[in-house]
C-alpha cells in the first residue's frame, strides 16, 4: 500500500514549517533590519513553493511573549485577493505580512503588560516547536497521501534555559515522528538547543557567516527536499553543544550533579532534591564510588 | 478493538481448520464484543462510522488512568536508574506452539521490542540477559547500555532444551546484581514458560535472599499461574502476570518499560557528579583516551580534563568523571513534569460563546473544531492557558509531546513555578 501511494504522490513533495523569530530584542541588535531579512525569507518561501506545485509552506511566528500561525499555503483564503492588490505586494504574501504585523503589535503589547524583568531576551522556541509538531501530527493523520514534513527554525535570539525541558520534549517527539528539524542560526552566540535539535532529529544546522546573502544560504541548504538530501553535500556540524540547563538556577552548565532518583540536574550540591524530594546522604556517596572502583578493578584484572 | 479484529481477519485461514466445535475462535470474539450494538444511526437513517466513538473512548480511558496516576502522588519519585536482568526460560516448555510459531520465537520478538523501549524510557539504566536451559542458568550478556549487543546475542541462542530452574536463575542474577552501585534499582524480569522448577536446593531460602538484597522480581508466565512465582513476586514487591495470548504478552512486557515508583528503602538517593561533554566537529582529529588511537571526528570531550572519549555514557579514563549525554537524561524528564489532563468542554452549553471569541480552530493544529454540519464538535481545554484543542491533539500532546503548546507560548517563568510546587 505505501509503495502505491508513493507512486501517486512523489516523495519529494514537502511540507515546510518555518519558525520565524520575531523577537524585537534580537532584531534591534542586528546588522540587517527585519524587513531586509523578511525579503530574503519571502523569496525563499516563494522558491520552495515553486519547486513543486504540491509543496506546502506553513509559517509560525516565534515572538517574545507569544506564538502564532501567520501563514498556511494550503488555505484557500490566501489566494482569494488577486484583484485587491493595491500595495503592489505579491498577493500570496500580502496576508502573511498583514498577519505578521498584527502579531508583532500584539506581541509587543503582551510583553509590555508583563513588565520587563532582567530575563534573557529569548524567543519562545518551545511553543512554536510544539505547535509545529501538532500541525505535522495532523498532516500524518490525514492519511497515506501526505507531503514529507520538515521544520526549519530561523532563529537569532539566544536560548532561554528555562525552556530546556520543553524544547527537549519537542525534539524527542520530532525524532519519534521522524521529522527533521533544520536550523539556521543567525545570532552571535551558538544555540545549544538548535544544535541538539538538528543533531538528534537528523536535520541540518548552519550558521551563516554573512547575513546579506541569507537568501543564497537558505536556497542552497534548506530548500532541498528530504529525498534529494542523500545526493547533496550539506554542511557538516561543527561540533554539537550538549550542555544542559540546571534546574535550580536555569544556568547552562557542562558539569553538574544528578539526582539518582529523578535525574534532575543541579549546578551545586544540595541536601535535598527540589524535584522529587529525596534526601541525599553524603556518606553514601563515598560508599557507592568505592563500589564502582572495586568493580573497575575487578574488570581490569 | 480494531487492532484485534485486523489480526483476526489475517489469521482466519489458519484457524478455520481448528474450530471443530461449532463456534470458531474468530466468531467468538464478535459474539463477546457484541459490536453490532455500537452501531448508531444519524438523522437521515445512515450508519454513523463507529471508529469515532472508539477513539473517543480509548482516549477517555487514558485520561482516567492519568488522573489516577496524578492522584497517587504529587511528588513523583521514580526509580530511573535501573539495573534489570531479563531471564528467559528456554526449557522444553518454550518449544510449545500454543503461541505461533512457537513460544520461544514470540518471546524473542517481544523481548527485542521491550529492550528498545526500555532504553528509550530509562536512560542510564542497564540490562543483562540470562537464559535457563537444561536446568542451568546461563549469562547471555552482562549488564550493558547498548540495545544492539543484547538483541544480537539473544537472537543467536534460540533453542529450547531440558528443564527449567527458577532457583538457579535467581542465584545467578542475585550474584551479578550485588555489584551495582547503591543508588541503582535492582530488578529481574522473568519470562517463564515451564510449569515446574527443578531446583538444587530450597528455593524459599533463595527468595528470602533476594528480598534481603532488595531485588525486585517480576514474572510473566506463558502457560498458567504457579504458586512459587506468585510467592516470589509478593515477597519481593514485583508484578506477577500470566499472558493469555501474544497481544497480551506484549502489553504485559511493555508495562515493565516505564520506571516503577521508587521505593525509598530499595535504593539510596544520591547526587552523582556528571559531565556533559560536547561533541567534537566532524573531521577534527584527536587521540582518544579509551582506545589510545588517533580518530577523525565523532568524539566527545570531557569538560573537566578535556580528554577525548569515543562513546557515551562512560567514565573518563583520565579524571574518572561520569560522562553522559544530556539529551539522554532529558528523555526521562516528561516523567517528572507531566502535563495536567485537559478538561473536556461540554459540546452544548454556554461555553460555545466563549469559544467563538477564541476562534474555532484547535490551537495546536489549526483544525476546525466544528464537527459535521457546522455544529461545535467535541474539544478539550487546558486549565492553565485556556486554549482549546481537538481530541487528536489532546492524545498527541499527552502521549508523545508532553508539552502544552498553549502554555509554552506564554512568556512567564513557568518551569520555575512548576518546580516549586
Amino acid at each position: 500500500m505505501p509503495s502505491v501511494a508513493s507512486k501517486q504522490y512523489p516523495d519529494d513533495v514537502s511540507l515546510l514549517v518555518l519558525l520565524l523569530d520575531t523577537n524585537p530584542f534580537f532584531w534591534s541588535t542586528t546588522s540587517i533590519t527585519f524587513s531586509q531579512f523578511l525579503s530574503h525569507v519571502l523569496a525563499f518561501l516563494n522558491a520552495v513553493l515553486g519547486l513543486n506545485q504540491l509543496n506546502q509552506v506553513v509559517v509560525i511566528a516565534t515572538g517574545y511573549s507569544s506564538c502564532e500561525y501567520i501563514y498556511d499555503s494550503s488555505l484557500t483564503s490566501n489566494h482569494g485577493s488577486f484583484e485587491r492588490d493595491r500595495t503592489g505586494m505579491p498577493p500570496l504574501f500580502a496576508s502573511l505580512l498583514n498577519k505578521l504585523e498584527d502579531f508583532v503589535t500584539k506581541d509587543e503589547e503582551l510583553s509590555r503588560e508583563e513588565g520587563n524583568e532582567d530575563r534573557t531576551p529569548s524567543c519562545l522556541l518551545s511553543g512554536s516547536l510544539s505547535m509545529a509538531l501538532c500541525y505535522i501530527q495532523r498532516v500524518f493523520r490525514s492519511g497515506h497521501l501526505h507531503p514529507q514534513p520538515r521544520i526549519l527554525c530561523l532563529q537569532g535570539s539566544p536560548d532561554g534555559p528555562e525552556q530546556y525541558v520543553a524544547v527537549m520534549n519537542s525534539i524527542f517527539s520530532a525524532q519519534r515522528l521522524m521529522v527533521p528539524i533544520d536550523s539556521c542560526y543567525i545570532g552571535v552566540q551558538n544555540s545549544a538547543f538548535l544544535q541538539q535539535a538538528s543533531y538528534i532529529t537528523g536535520g541540518v544546522h548552519h550558521t551563516p557567516k554573512q547575513l546579506d546573502g541569507l537568501f543564497q544560504y537558505l536556497t542552497t541548504i534548506f530548500a532541498t527536499d528530504l529525498h534529494s538530501r542523500g545526493f547533496v553535500q550539506l554542511p557538516k556540524p561543527i561540533g554539537v553543544d550538549f550542555r544542559a540547563s540546571c534546574f535550580c538556577h536555569k544556568k547552562t552548565i557542562d558539569m553538574g550533579y544528578i539526582c539518582s532518583v529523578c535525574l534532575s540536574i543541579f549546578c551545586e550540591h544540595h541536601k535535598k532534591c527540589s524535584t522529587c524530594g529525596s534526601v541525599f546522604g553524603q556518606s553514601k556517596l563515598d560508599e557507592s564510588s568505592s563500589v564502582s572502583d572495586k568493580k573497575k578493578k575487578a574488570s581490569q584484572t | 478493538m480494531s487492532n484485534q479484529r485486523k489480526r483476526l481477519s489475517g489469521e482466519r485461514e489458519d484457524e478455520d481448520d481448528e474450530d471443530a466445535e461449532g463456534i470458531g475462535e474468530w466468531e467468538r470474539a464478535y459474539v463477546d464484543d457484541r459490536s453490532w450494538e455500537e452501531l448508531q444511526e444519524d438523522e437521515s437513517g445512515l450508519l454513523r462510522p463507529i471508529d469515532n466513538s472508539a477513539i473517543y473512548h480509548a482516549q477517555y480511558r487514558r485520561r482516567l488512568r492519568m488522573l489516577s496516576a496524578a492522584a497517587a502522588g504529587t511528588r513523583i519519585q521514580k526509580g530511573l536508574i535501573r539495573y534489570l536482568y531479563i531471564v528467559i526460560d528456554f526449557s522444553r516448555a518454550a518449544a510449545e506452539t500454543d503461541f505461533r510459531p512457537s513460544r520461544i520465537a514470540v518471546m524473542a520478538k517481544h523481548v527485542e521490542a521491550f529492550i528498545r523501549e526500555f532504553f528509550d524510557q530509562n536512560p542510564l539504566s542497564q540490562v543483562g540477559l540470562v537464559s535457563i536451559k537444561n536446568g542451568v542458568a546461563h549469562t547471555l550478556t552482562d549488564l550493558g547500555g547498548s540495545p544492539e549487543t543484547h538483541i544480537k546475542e539473544l537472537m543467536g541462542k534460540l533453542e529450547a532444551l531440558g528443564d527449567s530452574s527458577l532457583q538457579n536463575a535467581l542465584e545467578l542474577v542475585n550474584e551479578h546484581l550485588s555489584q551495582v552501585p547503591s543508588y541503582g534499582h535492582r530488578e529481574v524480569l522473568i519470562l517463564y514458560s515451564a510449569l515446574c522448577t527443578c531446583d538444587p536446593g530450597d528455593i524459599m531460602d533463595t527468595i528470602q535472599k533476594c528480598k534481603k538484597s532488595k531485588l525486585r522480581c517480576s514474572v510473566i508466565g506463558l502457560s498458567a499461574e504457579m504458586f512459587i512465582c506468585k510467592h516470589l513476586c509478593q515477597e519481593t514487591g514485583g508484578l506477577y502476570s500470566v499472558a493469555v495470548d501474544e497481544v497480551h504478552l506484549k502489553d504485559l512486557l511493555l508495562e515493565h518499560a516505564p520506571p516503577p515508583p521508587a521505593i525509598a528503602e530499595f535504593a539510596i538517593s544520591n547526587l552523582i557528579k556528571m559531565g556533559f561533554p560536547q561533541r567534537a566537529a566532524e573531521g577534527s582529529m584527536a587521540i582518544c583516551s579509551c582506545h589510545k588511537e588517533v580518530k577523525i571526528g565523532a568524539g566527545y570531550m570531557c569538560p573537566r580534563c578535556k580528554a577525548r572519549v569515543c562513546d557515551l555514557p562512560t567514565e573518563c579514563t583520565i579524571c574518572g568523571l561520569t560522562l553522559v549525554s544530556s539529551p539522554h537524561l532529558a528523555r526521562s524528564y516528561h516523567h517528572l513534569f507531566p502535563i495536567a489532563p485537559f478538561d473536556e468542554v461540554p459540546a452544548l452549553s454556554s461555553l460555545n460563546d466563549s469559544r467563538k471569541d477564541l476562534g474555532k480552530s484547535c490551537f495546536g493544529c489549526q483544525q476546525s473544531l466544528n464537527g459535521a454540519g457546522n455544529k461545535p464538535g467535541p474539544c478539550v481545554t487546558c486549565r492553565k492557558c485556556k486554549h482549546y484543542f481537538c481530541l487528536d491533539c489532546d492524545i498527541y500532546i499527552h502521549e508523545s509531546l508532553h508539552n502544552c503548546p498553549g502554555c509554552e507560548s506564554i512568556h512567564r517563568p513557568k518551569s520555575v513555578s512548576l518546580m516549586e510546587e
